[in-house]
């Protein structure tokens, strides 16, 4: 019967499957394993921000003949796993990277859960974890239960703060008024930033005249920008997931919002951001910045477009590709895949990167840009904790 | 008892016995997918003890899943573990009450999407009241529990739910279950009230899904309210059993153990493709397996006792 | 006012979203959990012909429709007949629907990553607002309305004065009385699928005029779906337009006075009301 070999194949398939879980290669090559979405609800962001950068550097470095150790070069093999973005599924992944696959190295993964679920594992195997979009204000019972993991992007208070810094200069040169008007999704990140974000506003002589939250996945958001209009805000302000993100700017460019300021938080940096609404963001801000006029930047930004065949976004990308840059130096550097040796390289010196020096305080790095804002056509770096050329911020005049 | 049932506790003893030992091994990979083995166990054993008899296929696993999750998760830091354990059950007790007694006149495929949008109602307004109320309150759990100690809680509620299952198999309720099963109209003309032994075995499905939520927090550190709830384990609690087939106590824990390493193989050697070759398999396991793997294993156990045909 | 005009244009919306599936399950009898999928791929052709052609995503209907229709005759054909032979009840089918079609949608979105890539797509089409009666409403939402109604007006017209569509909904009512008077219940059943299927492909070209989607977004289009088909009563076309008005109102009202937060729980609350006082569903027959 059909059924029946089919069965049988199927369960022989298996048996012999599980036999190929756990087969390790031979050791002349640096295995460096990697955890994040290719499928699920943040792919969308993982695949403009995380990935390319793993797959650049990668390229980069085994095209430099690999990384240099004590006893020669040796290339990088990536070893990779869509989570389905599910910690159950990240987790199994991370435990298969570390004790089936004997990774030496693993890439920190995407999104602040998916780091915090994935600490424990990384800190019993000795892996250091320097992660990128990872933002906590829990930073520093963080780094005292995992002496392995590195923070790039700073605190949630910081993220909040620095929006309320740059919505203070804009006031203070006099053509700006005072009253915001606030929205964010009704996820762990956006219910964060908005709890941080309501005192640090008022502090700085804000006034929130709008304060909604929506649920993730809305398709209507017109209610939200009606309401926000009718507030009469001066700024608007969205800790926003990429989706709302484009929704509410297309909510706004319909409705002719009228503000000085208009910040969206995820994905404003992102090149389809751009390429969707063209003009009509001109002066539109948003999480993150670069500093493209720099060498390092630009070499950078071709060899991204060159090698993934796509455009690098305008924030989380480079301070990727930066904590890979200082995994390399910290792996050269010790010569060999001590993990030991390498965290605490990584903890005790400084690295030349794309961005310029970076170096660790009690595993916090403190230079990265907070504000980027679109003018002409580029997302350019407005405001930043330690990093130089900012450009000055413009006010938003209409959606034309 | 029966000598045939002595027999079947003394396996199932063993067998625990010898499944507790797995976290000895240090291997975390091992001990990880028995955590997701063991959660699973658990859901859908329980989940089959109402859906097994009854026919009805619930969708609301998440909702008591996460329930339990967010009420760790925000009482963590003030009140003590046990105690929110305890609390969790209760809810979840609770919540499946009112949803049971909500639900007795819906039938089929509207029960079925009626839990589903239970289940997503109670996503939106937990998520509405973490924004509101609890700001990063209730979004950490930062404690020292590892994989092992939730491997070894989840593998002691295991026990207990088949214990719980075994106990109603024998009892009146599982009687009246099983007459409900065939024939509501004739069970009720039995005089077997139906609302209230369905309403009771929902709660005792709803307490343990409560219960899983809330031990499994600390395992994922940072709640976001939008993954408790995510719908997708309801899909695969739902699969998981019919897999292995609901008629018998033991058949969700046949259905998730394949279905579980099924999964791990295929994540781990296809990580480019694996949602696809994930549909496929599916798709093949509905194909090839109709009567679930327990139906299969009993058929093919009657053709060997009968001599082969 | 306002709310009364959004919640209408929503309302649009979600009837686009839910009148494809109400005809796969209430005809065809097939639970699709893979309805989302096949809406994102719908709307990813819309997106490609704009982007990479210029042209209108209107337009694109005229070749998504019969691609949709063909590529869903051949889904019922070849991936779900062999389970309707061999379901010996209802009960059956619709469990194995739900098993089969859950496993095809996991492997249209594998399709559609490696495909299109797993990134968001997003395009202005008629974002301008338009003015109307002192509020702005995007025209992308109103030609998408717009195109709901004729939509759903030429449906509704089809199945109750034309034969083919008078078969499909005696299949909808009663599929063994429906095979006693002559009528091929399999065939219908396949047209059915396939026109469902169509349907929500070209829905899925219109909402991506306004929305933001990418390839693994289609998990919460079903869920919408189903809930609006089933509070309208499977199998009836005005059920799904009376549900998804229903809860595109109550949506907006609840965002506009109450709180945006709260809008999909209210939508599910309304849902869950609806079932409790008419377990059957608006439109739906009283079940024994």
């Amino acid at each position: 019967m059909k059924r029946r070999t089919a069965l049988k194949l199927a369960a022989a398939s298996l048996v012999a499957g599980s036999l190929a879980i756990g087969t390790a290669q031979a050791g002349d090559t640096v295995k460096i394993g990697a955890v994040a979405p290719k499928t699920g609800p943040l792919a969308g962001g993982s695949t403009v921000t995380h990935w390319p950068n793993i797959h650049l550097w990668v390229h980069e470095v085994n095209a430099r003949g690999g990384l240099k150790l004590k006893d020669g070069r040796k290339k990088i093999e990536l070893i990779e796993y869509d989570d389905q973005t599910n910690p159950g599924v990240h987790i199994k992944a991370a435990q298969r990277l570390a004790t089936q696959d004997k990774v030496d190295f693993i890439v920190a993964p995407y999104g602040t859960g998916f780091n915090l679920a994935s600490a424990p594992i990384y800190a019993k195997h000795g892996y250091p974890q320097i992660a990128v979009s990872a933002i906590s204000d829990k930073i520093p019972e963080l780094t005292k239960r995992y002496p392995g993991i590195f923070f790039t992007l700073g605190s949630t208070t910081s993220f909040a703060s620095a929006v309320s810094d740059i919505l203070t200069k804009m006031r203070a040169d006099g053509k700006m008024g005072s009253k915001i008007a606030m929205v964010n999704v009704a996820d762990a990140f956006g219910i964060e930033l908005a709890e941080t974000a309501r005192p640090i506003f008022k502090k700085a002589g804000f006034e929130i005249v709008y304060d909604k939250s929506y649920p993730l996945g809305t398709q209507d958001l017109s209610p939200i920008m009606k309401g926000a209009k009718a507030s009469k805000p001066d700024a608007f302000v969205a800790w926003s997931y990429p989706p709302d993100t484009f929704g509410l700017t297309k909510q706004a460019i319909t409705q002719n919002l009228d503000v000085k300021a208009f910040y969206t938080a995820v994905a404003t940096c992102f090149p389809a951001y751009g390429k969707v609404f063209g003009k009509s963001i001109e002066g539109n801000l948003g999480a993150g910045g670069v500093d493209p006029t720099t060498p390092a930047m630009k070499a950078y930004r071709k060899a991204h477009m060159e090698v993934t065949g796509k455009p690098a976004d305008g924030w989380a990308s480079a301070n990727t590709y930066v904590s890979l840059q200082v995994l390399e130096q910290a792996i050269e550097g010790v010569g060999s895949v001590d993990r030991k040796a390498v965290t605490q390289y990584i903890k005790d010196n400084t690295f030349k990167t794309i961005m310029g020096d970076i170096d660790f305080v009690d595993q916090v790095s403190h230079r990265f840009w907070t504000v980027g804002q679109w003018q002409g056509g580029e997302f350019y770096g407005v405001a930043s904790k330690g990093m130089p050329n900012a450009k000055p911020v413009i006010l938003k005049k209409g959606w034309k | 008892m029966t000598s045939r049932e002595a027999r079947t506790l003394v396996i199932a003893v063993i067998l625990f016995g010898l499944a507790a030992l797995l976290p000895l091994s240090g291997n975390g990979y091992f001990i990880s997918i028995g955590v997701t083995i063991a959660m699973y166990v658990v859901l859908s054993t329980s989940w089959a003890l109402f859906s097994g008899p009854t026919h009805y296929i619930s969708l609301a696993t998440a909702a008591f899943y996460g329930l339990g999750t967010m009420i760790v998760a925000t009482g963590i830091e003030t009140v003590p573990y046990v105690v929110l354990l305890v609390i969790s059950a209760i809810a979840g007790a609770v919540m499946a009450a009112l949803v049971g007694l909500a639900t007795l006149r819906l039938s089929g495929v509207y029960f079925v999407i009626f839990t589903l949008g239970l289940a997503e109602m109670i996503r939106q307004l937990v998520s509405w009241l973490q924004n509101n109320l609890g700001g990063s309150r209730g979004l950490y759990v930062l404690t020292d529990l590892t994989e092992d100690h939730i491997y070894w809680e989840l593998l002691a509620l295991a026990g207990f739910v088949f214990l719980i299952g075994w106990w109603i198999g024998r009892s009146r309720l599982g009687f009246a279950m099983r007459i409900i099963g065939n024939d509501e109209t004739v069970a009720a003309h039995c005089g077997i009230n139906t609302a209230r032994s369905k309403i009771l075995l929902f709660m005792v499905s709803g307490m343990v899904a409560a219960l899983v939520g809330a031990l499994l927090a600390p395992r994922w550190t940072y709640i976001e309210p939008n993954i408790a709830f995510s719908p997708l384990l309801s899909f695969e609690v739902v699969i998981m059993a019919l897999l292995g087939g609901t008629k018998r106590l033991w058949g969700p824990l046949v259905g998730v153990i394949p279905f579980t390493i099924l999964l791990e193989l295929i994540e781990a050697n296809y990580p480019s493709q694996t949602i696809l070759v994930l549909g496929i398999a599916f798709l093949l396991i509905v194909y090839l397996v109709p009567q679930g793997v327990v139906g299969r294993l009993e058929q093919s156990f009657a053709k060997f006792r009968k001599g082969g045909t | 006012m306002d709310i009364l005009i959004t919640g209408i244009l929503l309302g649009g919306t979600y009837a686009l979203i839910a009148m494809g599936l109400n005809l796969q399950y209430g005809v065809a009898r097939i639970m699709n959990l893979a309805n989302g999928e096949m809406l994102v791929a719908g709307a990813f052709a819309a997106f490609w012909t704009y982007t990479a052609g210029q042209v209108s995503p209107i337009l694109s209907i005229l070749f998504v429709a019969p691609l949709a229709f063909a590529a869903n005759w051949i889904i019922y054909r070849i991936i779900l007949m062999p389970l309707i032979k061999r379901a010996k009840n209802q009960g059956q089918l619709e469990v194995d629907s739900i098993l089969a079609t859950f496993g095809m949608g996991f492997a249209f979105v594998g399709i559609m990553v490696a495909t299109f890539g797993a990134d968001y797509f997003s395009y202005d089409y008629l974002g301008d607002g338009i003015l109307i009666i002192g509020n702005t409403f995007a025209l992308s939402r109103i030609v998408a309305f717009a195109a709901a109604v004729v939509i759903c007006g030429l449906l509704y017209l089809w199945l109750f004065w034309s034969r083919p569509g008078t078969a499909v909904r005696a299949v909808a009512v009663n599929p063994q009385a429906a095979g006693l008077v002559g009528i091929n219940v399999r065939r219908v059943s396949a047209l059915a699928f396939a026109l469902g299927g169509s349907l929500t492909a070209v829905g899925g070209g219109l909402i991506s005029t306004f929305l933001t989607l990418d390839a693994s977004i289609g998990v919460l289009f079903t869920m919408k779906a189903l809930i609006i088909v089933i509070m309208g009563g499977v199998g009836d076309v005005r059920g799904v337009i009376v549900a998804a008005l229903i809860l595109g109102l109550a949506e907006t009202a609840v965002a506009t006075l109450i709180d945006p937060g709260l809008t999909l729980a209210a939508a599910y609350l309304i849902f869950i009301l609806v079932l409790l006082f008419r377990p059957q569903g608006l439109f739906g027959k009283p079940t024994s």
